[in-house]
């Protein structure tokens, strides 16, 4: 029940490199806590590719302007701790700027076009984001601190076909709620995180846009530049004025701008504690409103599953993006008779990991994207040793500067444990056993979140079997985060409500008519 | 305090017994209880609230439940939570089917119920009831097609079969219509059980006879004891409860009083509760006899959730 595709992600070639022979096939014997004995050379993705501007004003009715406020902030590169650029603060006033000139786009020109039109400057958007696809891929590595690798080959191709996807459901969507007919909401207040900037505000855009909605964007703050340079994307598009709006700013002005009266939706990732204070500050409005919240996804590891790929899989699911992943796989829950085994292995591989440089081809394991979120990291990493659990960290060597951790692993850990409980959003990963399945579900569902879970096993009934008792959002049986436009992602329980991506993800966007 | 007397708008009594009767025989009078469970226990509080028909007249005793007895409620609505979401779906429907049967034998006391305490002329009654035994027909019906409707297969870039389907949320709190004392609590209850949801239900506090006499077919539907649990009592009192309990995974709010709404839904946030509401002012003025505006696959799919799953293609 496993592809080529899966046993082919990041395998390297280490025979021929480390000159051992293939003597070892259960441990190389790394992950006893010494560096791999072999040395990369550095392969830097150019910078030169983006050309930063000093400083950002904000995206509204079409143009850059400078915030009423007055007042700029800067951002940085956090693989290098130094500034990247000034950005607008937006304050109140430049709020209600934006809905209003959003709302007029909806009245004016947006609202009423048809489908067909609407689809038009989407599939032009999506063109000119693959066009410019190294630009995105190189400003987003430098804004957030993830692997180019990651930013080139995941985010922007995904970006890219988000938009693809989406342009094509403008005139369509007759078709697509059967005995309904879908209107636009009207503005909506879309407010994402900073671990996939652009992906999120394509998640966001590209369905609000097909529907007939006009948006204003609030990327998060540590990340403000990749939606910043979107922008350009929708002047080049010629995308009438005011349909897409981004302001940039702290947590208070998103706050602003969910509760302003003429937004009709809102939109928010992030994590579940932001979710529940916007969801309290728009009760009793009559919002529409989406919510996708936190996770502390269990992977699940039967004794059967092809170990290799497990591995592959295991080490994907809690290290890409450095962990900073809401469906992060952060609990490992491994079947009992295979726990030493397993163990060993994914130590081995953990050796292996290129942890440094972002903007580096070869870099696995980036920069944390901020001050605040490190410090996060290392106190829950404080907290898994003060616990009683069991650390590794290979013995990698760390950049002098930037905000870097080691990939971390956590064995002995008790269900109880903070780390095996709140969610870390970072490369540490709390490694559980059980015996049975109904104890593999047990523990997995034990949580209050419930976005994305993971299962490997060869056994094809056991993998639906637990696919249907896991409550989670999103299930990857013998793979793991795997994100497509055309398939819906979002969670049960408290990792929010509401669907994105696929024809669910259109649902968000619209209000239906009987016909 | 006088037992109340049990009176239809025309001034009969409302007990089949009576209304069969031989005249100057004395009736044997129902005592209105919750049903939690399967069981029909008094509240813990051992409180009543008197329910007055639509001329203003008493008509009986009705417990007014209390905070523990919505927590009382909550937990045996989640212990039969997975027993009835793992159902087949066309067994669920066939149960639901039985609702409808069992309520269309009982439909001359349920309309003198609705008749008194709605005010309604005998035919209206009758109408009432009409459309709620078919609106519990209609939803038994969706019970092997909505995830045909509502799931889909994901045609995704790579090879992997991708496909989504709904489940059902889990606890749903049930803050049923107040002025529609059978219709409206039926038009929003059965949606949510069709789609393997178990409820917990805050009857109409003005007419709760109906919702109580519910629970009575319920009872004998082979609906499994706590897959339906109704309180009867306080709208005030107990709204803030149900909204706040932790383990009630969504609130349906037709029914919540429009200044409470606001509270509902901050409180609903403490654990991310799915919050289903009317357009603003639609509750009050809806019109649960028309079957295009009163029965919606929407008003299902209101309490699911979608799932998918991922999984290669290879050998």
């Amino acid at each position: 029940m496993t592809s080529k595709r899966d046993q082919m992600v990041t395998q390297r070639p280490r025979s021929e490199s480390v000159g051992r022979g293939t003597a070892s096939p259960s441990s190389w014997g790394f992950g006893d806590g010494q560096a791999v004995p072999w040395e990369y050379a550095p392969a830097p993705e150019s910078r030169d590719v983006v050309k930063l501007q000093a400083r950002y004003g904000l995206f509204v009715g079409g143009k850059e302007v400078a915030p009423r406020s007055g007042q700029w902030f800067t951002t940085i590169d956090p693989a290098t701790e130094e500034p990247l650029a000034e950005v607008a603060k937006a304050g109140l006033a430049d709020v209600e700027d934006a809905v209003a000139v959003a709302r007029r786009a909806f009245r004016r020109s947006w609202g009423g076009m048809p489908g067909r039109e609407r689809a038009k400057y989407l599939f032009r958007i999506a063109r000119i984001l693959q066009e410019r696809s190294r630009e995105f891929a190189v400003l987003e590595t430098l804004d957030t601190g993830k692997p180019i690798k990651e930013s080139r080959d995941v985010d922007i191709p995904l970006v890219a076909a988000h938009f693809w996807y989406y342009a094509g459901w403008a005139d369509k969507l007759d078709y697509a709620f059967p005995g309904r007919t879908a209107q636009p909401l009207g503005v909506a207040a879309q407010i994402i995180p900073w671990n996939f900037p652009l992906l999120m505000l394509a998640w966001k855009i590209a369905p609000a846009l097909a529907a007939g909605n006009t948006v204003v964007l609030k990327p998060a703050s540590p990340t403000p530049l990749s939606a910043l340079l979107f922008a350009d994307v929708c002047r080049q598009a010629d995308l009438p004025p005011g349909v897409v709006n981004i302001i940039t700013g702290p947590g208070e002005i998103g706050l602003a701008l969910v509760k302003h009266p003429d937004v009709d939706k809102v939109a928010f990732t992030g994590s579940t504690a932001v979710g529940k204070e916007i969801g309290r500050a728009i009760a009793g409005q009559g919002k529409a409103l989406t919510l996708e919240l936190g996770g502390k996804a269990a992977n699940i590891v039967f004794d059967d599953a092809p170990l290799d790929q497990a591995i592959e899989g295991i080490v994907n699911g809690i290290f890409f993006n450095q962990g900073e992943v809401c469906c992060a796989g952060s609990r490992l829950l491994v079947q009992e008779s295979i726990a030493e085994p397993l163990i060993e292995k994914l130590k081995d591989r953990l050796a292996t990991l290129r942890v440094g440089d972002p903007l580096d081809k070869n870099t696995d394991v980036g920069a944390i994207n901020n001050a605040a979120q490190l410090a996060k990291i290392e106190a829950l990493i404080e907290a898994g040793v003060a616990e009683g659990a069991e650390l590794y960290q290979p013995a990698c060597e760390l950049p002098a500067r930037g905000y870097f951790v080691r990939p971390t692993l956590f064995t002995n850990v008790a269900q109880s444990h903070r780390i095996a409980q709140e969610e870390i959003f970072g490369p540490v990963l709390a490694v559980l056993t059980f015996r049975t399945p109904d104890e593999a579900v047990e523990k997995a569902n034990n949580t209050p979140y419930g976005l994305s879970a993971g299962i490997w096993t060869e056994k094809g009934s056991r993998i639906l079997k637990m696919a249907k008792e896991l409550r989670a959002g999103v299930v990857w049986g013998n793979t793991f985060n795997r994100f497509d436009p055309t398939s819906p992602f979002g969670g049960y329980k408290e990792s929010g409500f509401g669907r994105e991506g696929g024809l669910h993800g259109l649902l968000a966007y619209v209000r239906l008519e009987d016909r | 305090m006088p037992r109340p007397r049990q009176a239809t708008p025309g001034g009969g009594p409302v007990d089949a017994s009576a209304a069969v009767g031989t005249p100057g025989r004395i009736a044997v009078r129902k005592t209105y209880k919750l049903y939690i469970g399967g069981a029909f226990p008094r509240s813990e509080s051992g409180r009543s609230y008197v329910v007055k028909g639509a001329d203003g007249s008493p008509l009986a005793n009705a417990v007014r439940g209390s905070r523990k007895d919505v927590r009382d409620a909550v937990r045996a609505a989640r212990a039969a939570f997975a027993g009835w979401e793992a159902r087949t779906a066309v067994n669920r429907g066939q149960i639901l089917y039985r609702v409808a049967e069992l309520l269309e034998g009982r439909r001359e006391q349920f309309e003198a119920e609705v008749g008194a305490a709605e005010g309604l002329a005998p035919a209206e009654a009758r109408a009432q009831v009409d459309r709620a035994v078919d609106r519990w027909v209609w939803y038994a019906g969706w019970a092997d097609k909505i995830s045909q409707v509502l799931g889909t297969v994901n045609p995704v870039a790579g090879s992997y079969f991708d496909f989504t389907i709904p489940e059902a949320t889990g606890v749903v709190g049930v803050v049923a219509p107040e002025t529609s004392s059978l219709l409206g609590l039926v038009s929003r209850l059965a949606p949510v059980l069709v789609g393997g949801n178990v409820a917990v239900v805050l009857a109409s506090e003005g007419r709760p006879l109906p919702a109580v006499t519910l629970s009575e077919v319920l009872a004998t539907s082979d609906v499994p004891g706590g897959v339906v649990n109704i309180i009867t009592g306080l709208r005030r009192e107990l709204v803030p409860h149900l909204a706040a309990h932790m383990d009630v995974n969504a609130i349906d709010a037709w029914g919540v009083p429009p200044d409470l709404i606001v509270s509902v839904e901050e409180a609903a946030m403490d654990n991310v509760k799915r919050v289903a509401r009317p357009p603003r002012g639609a509750a009050e003025r809806f019109d649960w006899l028309d079957d295009r505006a009163a029965q919606r696959p929407e008003w299902i799919a209101a309490f699911l959730e979608m799932k998918t799953v991922w999984h290669p293609i290879g050998v």
